[in-house]
């Protein structure tokens, strides 16, 4: 026979038989107890290692933002402590002067105010010594023109004695 | 085009060069086979008539007989000097089914005897035929036994996936025992990296985003061909039979690969095979038997190689040890263990690569077929 076919490239039908039911068997035990549990746990590690990353990444991000915005705060709020000891200084400085300046005006017044007084009581005074000196004068003069006719020594010693008294005034 | 970046530049040309390439390689195989075959049984039939009238003379130890009788199916299996272990025989005919003990094949001198069951069986070269009464070989008859038996290479494939199943259910197990969060210890860590090459080798580039669904295939196919290359590579029990290179076993692989192709090839595939867009009319009609051929040239080439390759390795290390018996000296042995022991050395890396490829292959196959094509894309 020209086209005899080598036995080692003959297919036994017994062998084909039992490898497609040998195949069909250890596909289906291997894919539901080993291929899908290790597949799904690689898949679940990966996963969770890209997560993982993912999330360092991101709370790295995010404690970097946090400094930033920890330092935008301390910069902000040193700002505002500048500011607000400015501010204190000037309303300090401010108060200073306004009590100064009050404190000032307040003297002045109470001086122009005593002075004022003092100026009235001195011139109260005046009118005062003015009328007493007078009223003197007059008593005086009564005096010395009732005593006229006695002696004139005795009337010249007691002008010098009223004269006395009233210095004593 | 992503599955053929080589191409991707020129599409139509590249489409053409590879339709080409494809049919002359076709060809050429078809010739190669045809004429190989021929030669093959002529020579073998030179060399059965030579040897018989030399063994007959002389004793003479014949090379070819020795290398087939290891490379073919049996149905005992062999263990050491006159010791084997019988298997059973599984017979299907017109008479009904019948199973019975191997031994009732042989006597005690290991030589071919009838079995009367519902036929008289022989082993005609290690095959279960209808014998005459006179002992000769009964054709006619043969043809209605259908043989179903465990035979060696039946038996050592049943012993592969004994030895896959315990390996990845308990890797398997563990993953479930020891949860995502811990790292892999052990036969598990042993394993993961060999999944992961299947995933991110093989299925990932090859198939693209949908590549999820065929792991469970390309992962078994793989396994299953890798664990049957190094059983074979194992000359004694349980090791010694030669599954993946074993015509039966890479052609149920293939159909397997054919059939899941097939099924999942999306519109697109089948445009590309019988109505090649973008083509002149004339030369979608010259295509499509060509790409028509090529939907089993792709499994035939799969079922070829892995055979040719296993069967090739095993035949230059027994080649090699056979020299010994040959030059009938042990001082031949000098020369031929370094060189078995150096082939037996790529025959492991063989055994890794035959797997990768036809997985990768397989994986191909399907991506091709599940491919989405954008053509307007492609063409501007």
């Amino acid at each position: 026979m020209l086209l005899e076919i080598n036995p080692l490239v003959l297919p036994d039908i017994g062998l084909v038989f039992w490898n497609t039911v040998a195949f069909v068997v250890l596909f289906f035990v291997l894919r539901a107890f080993a291929w899908k549990p290790i597949i799904k746990a690689i898949d679940e590690r990966e996963q969770g290692i890209t997560d993982a990353l993912a999330t360092a990444d991101k709370a790295k991000a995010e404690m970097a933002q946090l400094k930033n915005e920890n330092e935008a705060l301390l910069t902000k709020a040193r700002e505002e402590r500048a500011v607000m000891i400015k501010e204190a200084k000037e309303t300090a400085d401010k108060m200073i002067n306004d009590a100064k300046d009050k404190a000032k005006s307040e003297y002045e017044r109470i001086v122009a105010d005593a002075q004022q007084a003092i100026l009235q009581q001195k011139n109260a005074a005046l009118t005062d010594v003015k009328n007493q000196v007078g009223k003197l004068v007059i008593e005086v003069s009564e005096k010395v023109l009732r005593r006229e006719l006695a002696n004139k020594t005795e009337q010249e010693t007691y002008i010098n004695q009223l004269a006395e008294i009233v210095k004593m005034n | 085009m992503f599955s053929t970046p080589i191409f991707a530049p020129n599409f139509e040309t590249g489409m053409v060069f590879r339709n080409i390439k494809r049919l002359l390689v076709a060809v050429l195989c078809t010739f190669l086979f045809t004429f190989s075959n021929i030669a093959i049984a002529q020579h073998e039939g030179e060399m059965h008539a030579d040897s018989t009238t030399k063994e007959a003379a002389e004793g003479d130890f014949n090379v070819t007989e020795t290398i087939l009788e290891h490379i073919k199916d049996d149905h005992s299996w062999h263990l050491w000097g006159h010791t084997s272990i019988a298997l059973p025989v599984i017979l299907y005919s017109d008479k009904g089914l019948e199973v019975f003990s191997s031994e009732h094949l042989v006597n005690e001198h290991h030589e071919p005897v009838v079995y009367t069951g519902n036929y008289s069986y022989k082993l005609f070269e290690g095959k279960i035929k209808v014998a005459n009464a006179d002992g000769t070989l009964n054709e006619e008859s043969s043809k209605n036994v259908w043989d179903f038996s465990i035979t060696k290479n039946v038996a050592s494939l049943f012993v592969s996936i004994f030895i896959i199943l315990l390996i990845f259910l308990t890797v398997g197990a563990a993953y479930k025992k020891r949860g995502v969060t811990s790292a892999p210890k052990g036969l598990q860590s042993f394993m993961e990296p060999i999944v992961l090459f299947v995933r991110d080798e093989v299925a990932k580039p090859n198939i693209g985003h949908k590549y999820a669904r065929y792991m469970p295939f390309l992962l078994t196919i793989f396994f299953l061909i890798l664990t049957n290359n190094f059983l074979g590579l194992i000359p004694f029990f349980p090791g010694g039979a030669n599954v993946s290179g074993n015509i039966a076993f890479t052609m149920t692989l293939a159909v397997f690969v054919f059939v899941i192709v097939n099924l999942n090839a999306n519109k697109s595939y089948w445009e590309h095979i019988f109505w090649m867009p973008g083509m002149h009319w004339s030369m979608k009609v010259f295509l499509a038997p060509i790409e028509l051929i090529g939907v089993f040239t792709k499994p035939i080439s799969l079922m070829i190689r892995l055979f040719a390759n296993i069967t090739a390795g095993h035949i230059l290390v027994l080649s090699l040890i056979c020299l010994i018996f040959i030059f009938k000296t042990v001082f031949a042995s000098v020369i031929a263990v370094p060189f078995a022991v150096f082939i037996g050395l790529i025959e492991l890396l063989v055994a890794f690569l035959q797997a990768y490829i036809f997985t990768m292959l397989s994986a191909m196959y399907i991506g091709m077929a599940t491919e989405e094509h954008h053509h307007e894309d492609a063409h501007h």
